[in-house]
């Protein structure tokens, strides 16, 4: 052993690719994908210095919104949005709780598991455009098919999250109960649910949140809310009711996101 | 609030809450059922029921449609596809251009200026989470005209707030004993960062891009809806003429393509942390 066990210099920290010439292959193959990549955008010059015209007007309208001249479609939209967020939510929270009951690998036999996993894997695997896409060629344009789809998305989401925390819970809780004799029922309810519960309510606040961005988005395919607002609006070049709606669409978002976390902190 | 039992009986009844938390309880509950019941019917008051009714009746129709799927035309697919994972890549890595300097400028222990810098980043970084990159792209179409450069900077700008939320959150939990150790060698401000500060979220923050090019290729797939090229803009020209069999095999491929791109960012995550 050496006197001297202290580093004197710095080196190198570890790589994540360790031997040398598999580091240059795949840096090579990075940057080769990039070049074709790069090179299959095909990009319209002309319109886009076109465009730089059309983007001023756009920020011109975007800091000096028109609230007025279309506030009853804007309205409309709205209210359509915000009513479709909270019924999608109890709506969809209501069906997830079964499911995400059905999905906990300690409370459910085997066979309801895998059907409650499975109706999960499929809502959480389409996205809400597909699945709005379908729900008005099925139910017709509107807000219904707009309900309808956040419902879809809702119970995967819940209904997975749900059941991991189902599958997280203090066993001893629930032995201490199950050994008063108590039904499968009452293991719901005086074991299981009062574990869960804080983070249900956080959850489905969450979710909240989330159902309406996505309103704004699914009513671009026809399935109503502030979304097909906007589209007519940017249709139709009118970019100061564009940018107004874009306002208010970021005042909600930024208002639900605050104060769903502050009321997340307060049930934990 | 405490738990006793505050019945008066001669033999008390346990109850898990007191009654003024019931009477609370209660009447949230029926507050929840009244906004309910008012928005629903202010939801439906558009509604045509008439096409509600005949849903079942539509989508027997629409399911014998689209079987069986035109797996032949698979072969016009291919080049959307690669548009679809260029969009993504591309728009994750001018994203992660974009929002790594935010981020820096955002966490409160890096940022240069806490008054003016600080919430400029911080505003940049919530705009851009709060719109979607759907309608980024509705945008972006309008202004820049239909095509792959709208696509790329739509999902590029939504990738700033996601990116730059998730690091400067990152940069703001790093351990600052080993920052004091840099300063004390002397370094100096862009030292610290190099050798105290990026070493710590580097791991953070490949989960972080990775994660989100899974979630852009996910957005990438739609984006053709509105006019920003990829493998939407064949689901909205199948969709337009009524060709179900063609919009099955599209969805199949999006599908397919989610999945795998899911196995990847799980693989590399699982590999980087």
């Amino acid at each position: 052993m050496t006197k001297q066990s202290y580093p004197t210099q710095w080196r190198r920290p570890p790589q994540i690719i360790q031997a040398k010439h598999w580091r240059y292959l795949v840096t090579f193959g990075v940057l080769l994908y990039l070049i074709m990549a790069i090179g299959t955008v095909e990009v319209n010059w002309g319109r886009v210095v076109e465009g730089v015209e059309r983007g001023q007007r756009f920020i011109a309208g975007f800091l000096q919104p028109d609230f007025t001249t279309r506030w009853r479609d804007i309205s409309r939209g709205l209210i359509e949005s915000l009513t479709m967020t909270f019924t999608s939510t109890v709506v969809g929270v209501l069906i997830s709780i079964p499911i995400g009951v059905g999905a906990a690998r300690n409370l459910a036999p085997r066979w309801v598991y895998y059907v409650c996993r499975s109706v999960i894997a499929v809502s959480r695997s389409l996205q809400e455009i597909i699945v709005a896409i379908f729900f008005v060629a099925l139910f017709g344009f509107g807000a219904f098919a707009g309900f309808l789809t956040l419902t879809f998305a809702t119970i995967g989401f819940i209904g997975k999250l749900l059941a991991e925390d189902i599958e997280d819970i203090d066993e001893a809780q629930a032995e201490a109960v199950r050994a008063t004799g108590a039904s499968w029922l009452q293991l719901i309810n005086y074991a299981v649910q009062p574990q869960v519960m804080p983070r249900l309510i956080g959850l489905s606040l969450y979710r909240l949140d989330i159902n309406f961005r996505e309103s704004a988005v699914i009513g671009i395919v026809g399935a109503g809310g502030i979304g097909a607002t906007l589209n007519t609006s940017l249709s139709r070049y009118e970019y100061d009711s564009s940018g107004a709606i874009l306002i208010i669409i970021i005042a909600i978002v930024m208002m639900t996101e605050y104060s769903s976390s502050h009321l997340r902190r307060w049930v934990k | 609030m405490t738990t006793t039992p505050t019945t008066q009986t001669p033999t008390p009844v346990w109850h898990p809450r007191t009654p003024k938390a019931r009477i609370t309880l209660w009447f949230f509950w029926l507050l929840t059922v009244a906004l309910f019941v008012y928005c629903w019917n202010l939801m439906t008051a558009n509604t045509m029921w008439v096409f509600v009714y005949d849903a079942p009746q539509a989508a027997s129709d629409l399911f014998n449609r689209a079987f069986p799927p035109r797996w032949t035309y698979m072969e016009r697919l291919w080049k959307p596809l690669w548009d679809t994972i260029n969009i993504a890549t591309l728009g994750t890595l001018l994203g992660i251009m974009m929002a790594v300097p935010l981020a820096f400028l955002a966490a409160s222990n890096t940022t240069p200026s806490k008054v003016f810098l600080r919430p400029f980043a911080l505003f940049c970084i919530v705009t851009s989470r709060s719109i979607n990159s759907l309608i980024w792209a509705l945008l972006l179409v309008s202004i820049l005209g239909p095509g792959l450069l709208a696509g790329i900077l739509a999902i590029a700008f939504r990738s700033i707030g996601f990116i730059g939320k998730l690091l400067y959150e990152a940069i703001e939990e790093t351990e600052v004993s080993q920052v004091e150790a840099i300063t004390a060698t002397g370094a100096s401000q862009a030292q610290i960062l190099n050798y105290g500060i990026v070493p710590q979220v580097l791991p953070a923050f490949y989960g972080i891009s990775v994660f989100r090019w899974d979630i852009n290729i996910r957005e990438s797939a739609i984006l053709g809806l509105v006019g920003a090229g990829g493998i939407g803009s064949q689901l909205q020209a199948s969709m337009n003429v009524l060709a179900w069999p063609q919009v099955m095999v599209i969805l199949v491929v999006i599908l397919g393509t989610v999945v795998v791109s899911e196995w990847v960012s799980a693989w590399v995550r699982k590999a980087v942390i």
